[in-house]
């Protein structure tokens, strides 16, 4: 069992209102029904369950969010948003986080830094999508 | 002698364990048996017109229902026969449901049992005799003993229908408990406001009686005509003359803990309990004061105008009679000292949800900005741990307290209310929002107050620093957890008061295992007690709500308008009755009736004065106790005769 250390810091509150922000839902809403992770057709490839993730965020646990696929694991199919009891667009809270990890977290692509085997494999689109969000230029 | 027997199906409930057309046909071999059928319902309309029909046209005298206990239709079946001229009394239910179908699964061996108590029941009807139930006056005046809100609303309703009720309160005020929450949830109204209103009236209506620190010492008598004794003890300051301008309270030499505010502030010995507080007046505490001896110290005396302090003051003892008495004298928490891993009480900033409401009250100790008690700090994280206490059957409380999700929640959205940019923690097992508005007012606490609920309970709280760490877990992202707070409230559990206790054993009510007063039906009658004419209201039988509380009283006020609203009562037929022959006084009787009900009297016999016993008869219950208990056979019970019973037990073992 792990252990976790609850603070209420400027960190945390910053994280919780930032994915607020982003997603535009309540996040304190969440009353933890679990209904979003029962209906998510790739809750078994998720690292947290949904509605784990949503604690998380409630919590401003901002590095187990993040460290988690959970969030890039969603196809943003809504299913969760559609069950979800309380209304909350949880498929726009994972879009936050994934917006959030590009924004305050971006990770650089170099072009030349990519192995040859990848990019034979790569779709062009996604190297296209790639840099934009995430190239320095 | 012409026996009807009525063997009722129930729907499936009884014909499904029992073969009825056996029992039926079986009951008309049986002696004196005129007539025996079977109905799908008994109870039903057509059912009792069955029996009724058969009275007539088969000249019946006397009725057999094998059917379900007469807890539930021997009044219905009572009324049937007594409709069509035969005495009530000579009714016998034969209770084949209860008894025999639903706690046994083999229908052989259940249709056997039935036989033999339908048999047993004919032996005994054979031998029953009609029973006259007799009539007593009654006092139209009404007793509610506690004066928290149930107590004030009970007694508000029946002076309300224009009775006479005399209302009794333990401590110098009205109000109990909801006197000194700082809001009420669902609506976070103040809770004063509410209130007060409602004890104004109280001291202005003119058909309450209001005497306050005082308590019943003593009730005697029965439904209709209690005896009571109130003891009022001395206020020490004329109630009339006390016209509240706190003169003497700065002069006071004396400081102590003030209850109100939960210890968390102090007081003079002198003192009111709150400005609202109902009566009007200042009181000295008697135990807190230099004595109430002029000569060691008279300082309020001295400075009081009116002349309203009396150090001559005796306790008063007031007998009165009444009608009914409604018992309202709620509950106590759980105490935090039990808590051993909470601190016992030993944390300073590990507090009880009483002392969280006064401490965030505008008129608590700390004049409503929330500063903690160990060292007058402003809050900015507060941990509300649910359950304390409660579900708890290994070592405390087995049972839910009901409140504590709500009074926690309110509490945690006041503090928002309060610090907006602090923290409020729960740690709950589950959160129980039974009730009207309550659910969406804990989806409020989270959604707009943004209250943090973590599922889990807390093992240990230590100080740590100027601090309290949290040692929890989330169960839900299954993590031990731990936490820094700077205070923590705990949702201690709801308790019978010790009022509520003491009333118990003066009343003798009986109580329920965890030691509320126990109703005498959970669903059906929950303001009715085991002793016919007493009622109770409120937190006294249970953990509740205000509005739950408050509706009980309205019950329990009509129940009891129902007795003193009449000039006389009926009381049971089926009492004991004493042959004074047979009876050698030895008084085990006395000793054995649960009612007081018995005493020794003189009686004159051959010239010389002998004792017997002799039963109240608009006290005795019925129980039969006593009539087990005589060594001489001298105490029989109406409807429950010896030879009746002897006739039953001969019917069993001829099987
Ligand atoms: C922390 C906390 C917060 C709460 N918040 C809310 C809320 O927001 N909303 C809500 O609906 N409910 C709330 N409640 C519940 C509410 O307090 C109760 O429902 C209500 O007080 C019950 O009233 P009562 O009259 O039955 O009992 P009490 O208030 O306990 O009154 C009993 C009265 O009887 C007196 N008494 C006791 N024994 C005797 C005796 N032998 N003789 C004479 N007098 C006697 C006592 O002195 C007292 O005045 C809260 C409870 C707690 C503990
Ligand atoms: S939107 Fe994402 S998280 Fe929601 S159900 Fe679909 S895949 Fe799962
Ligand atoms: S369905 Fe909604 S309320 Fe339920 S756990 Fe998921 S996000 Fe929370
Ligand atoms: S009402 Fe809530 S806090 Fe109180 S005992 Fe029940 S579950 Fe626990
Ligand atoms: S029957 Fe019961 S209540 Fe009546 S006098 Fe005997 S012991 Fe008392």
């Amino acid at each position: 069992m792990s252990y976790d250390y609850i603070e209420f810091g400027d960190t945390e509150k910053e994280f919780t209102s930032k994915i607020e922000e982003i997603s535009g839902q309540n996040i304190f809403s969440c009353y933890q029904c679990g209904k979003c992770s029962a209906g998510c057709a790739f809750s078994n490839l998720m690292e947290k369950t949904i509605n784990h993730t949503m604690q998380l965020v409630q919590l401003g646990k901002k590095e187990k969010v993040l460290q988690s696929n959970t969030h890039w694991v969603c196809a943003s199919c809504l299913t969760c948003t559609v069950r979800c009891p309380r209304e909350i667009d949880v498929a726009a809270v994972m879009e936050a986080i994934r917006e959030y990890t590009l924004r305050y977290e971006p990770e650089t692509i170099e072009r030349l830094d990519l192995p040859e085997e990848l990019l034979k494999k790569i779709p062009n689109i996604a190297l296209v999508g790639s840099f934009r969000k995430k190239s320095e230029l | 002698m012409r026996i009807g027997v009525y063997v009722c199906e129930c729907g499936k409930n009884i014909s499904a364990t029992v073969d009825v057309e056996k029992v039926v046909d079986y009951a008309k071999s049986l002696p004196n048996v005129a007539a025996s059928r079977v109905y799908k319902y008994m109870c039903a309309d057509p059912g009792q017109e069955l029996i009724k029909k058969d009275i007539e046209e088969l000249k019946l005298d006397k009725v057999i229902v094998a059917a379900c206990s007469p807890r539930m239709h021997e009044p219905t079946f009572r009324a049937a026969i007594e409709d069509k001229g035969l005495n009530p009394y000579t009714l016998e239910i034969v209770n084949i449901r209860e008894q025999v179908s639903w706690v046994h699964d083999d229908k052989k061996k259940g249709t056997k049992k039935a036989k033999s108590l339908v048999k047993s029941s004919v032996m005994r009807s054979a031998l029953m005799e009609p029973l006259d139930r007799k009539k007593v006056g009654v006092t139209h005046k009404a007793l509610v003993i506690g004066a928290g809100i149930a107590g004030i609303q009970a007694a508000l309703d029946i002076a309300g229908s224009g009775y006479q009720v005399t209302l009794v309160e333990k401590t110098s005020s009205i109000g109990g408990k909801m006197a000194q929450l700082d809001k009420t949830f669902p609506t976070l109204d103040c809770s004063a406001c509410i209130l007060s209103p409602k004890m104004v009236e109280v001291g202005r209506n003119p058909n309450i009686t209001l005497i306050a620190n005082a308590e019943v010492e003593q009730v005697d008598g029965y439904v209709g005509n209690f005896k009571v004794k109130i003891k009022k003890k001395p206020r020490y300051v004329i109630e009339e003359r006390c016209t509240m301008c706190d003169d003497c309270v700065p002069v006071c030499p004396v400081i102590v803990h003030d209850e109100y505010n939960e210890n968390l502030s102090p007081r003079k010995a002198i003192y009111i309990a709150f400005p609202q507080a109902i009566p009007a007046s200042y009181i000295i505490n008697p135990d807190d004061c230099l004595g109430i001896d002029p000569l060691i110290c008279s300082k309020c005396k001295d400075v009081c105008g009116p002349e309203a302090i009396d150090f001559d003051m005796k306790p008063e003892i007031i007998e009165d009679e009444f009608g009914a008495i409604v018992v309202a004298t709620g509950f106590d928490t759980y105490p935090i000292e039990n808590l051993g891993e909470y601190g016992q009480g030993n944390i300073p900033d590990v507090i009880t949800g009483l002392e969280f409401e006064r401490l965030i009250s505008p008129g608590g100790p700390s004049t409503g900005d929330l500063r903690r008690p160990s060292d007058g700090k402003l809050v900015k994280n507060v941990v509300f741990i649910h359950c304390a206490g409660s579900r708890d059957p290994a070592k405390h409380l087995p049972y839910c307290s009901k409140i504590c999700c709500m009074y926690s929640t309110k509490q945690a959205l006041m503090f928002k209310h309060e610090v907006r940019d602090g923290t409020a923690v729960n740690f709950y097992i589950d959160i129980r929002t039974g009730g009207k508005d309550y659910e969406e007012f804990y989806q409020r606490a989270a959604e707009e107050a943004k209250v943090i609920y973590i599922r889990g309970k807390v093992s240990e709280l230590i100080q740590d620093g100027d601090k309290i760490l949290v040692k929890g877990v989330n169960t839900l992202t299954a993590e031990t957890v731990e936490l820094h707070a700077d205070l923590v409230v705990l949702a201690t559990g709801i308790i019978p008061s010790q009022g509520t206790k003491d009333i118990a054993s003066v009343l003798r009510l009986s109580l329920g295992i965890n030691g509320f007063i126990k109703e005498a039906h959970p669903k059906l009658k929950p303001v009715e007690t085991s002793i016919t004419g007493v009622f109770v209201a409120g937190c006294a039988t249970g953990p509740k709500d205000i509005p739950e509380t408050v509706s009980q009283a309205g019950r329990a006020a009509v129940r009891a308008c129902n007795i003193i609203a009449q000039d006389e009562i009926e009381v049971e037929a089926t009492i004991a009755h004493v042959d004074e022959i047979l009876c050698r006084g030895c008084g085990i009787c006395v000793g054995t009736c649960p009612y007081s009900a018995i005493t020794l009297i003189d009686t004159k016999r051959f010239g010389n004065i002998y004792k017997v016993a002799s039963v109240n008869e608009a006290l005795c219950k019925g129980c039969g106790s006593c009539a087990a208990a005589c060594l001489n056979g001298a105490i029989n019970q109406f409807g429950f005769e010896d030879k009746q019973i002897l006739a039953m037990i001969q019917a069993l073992g001829e099987e």
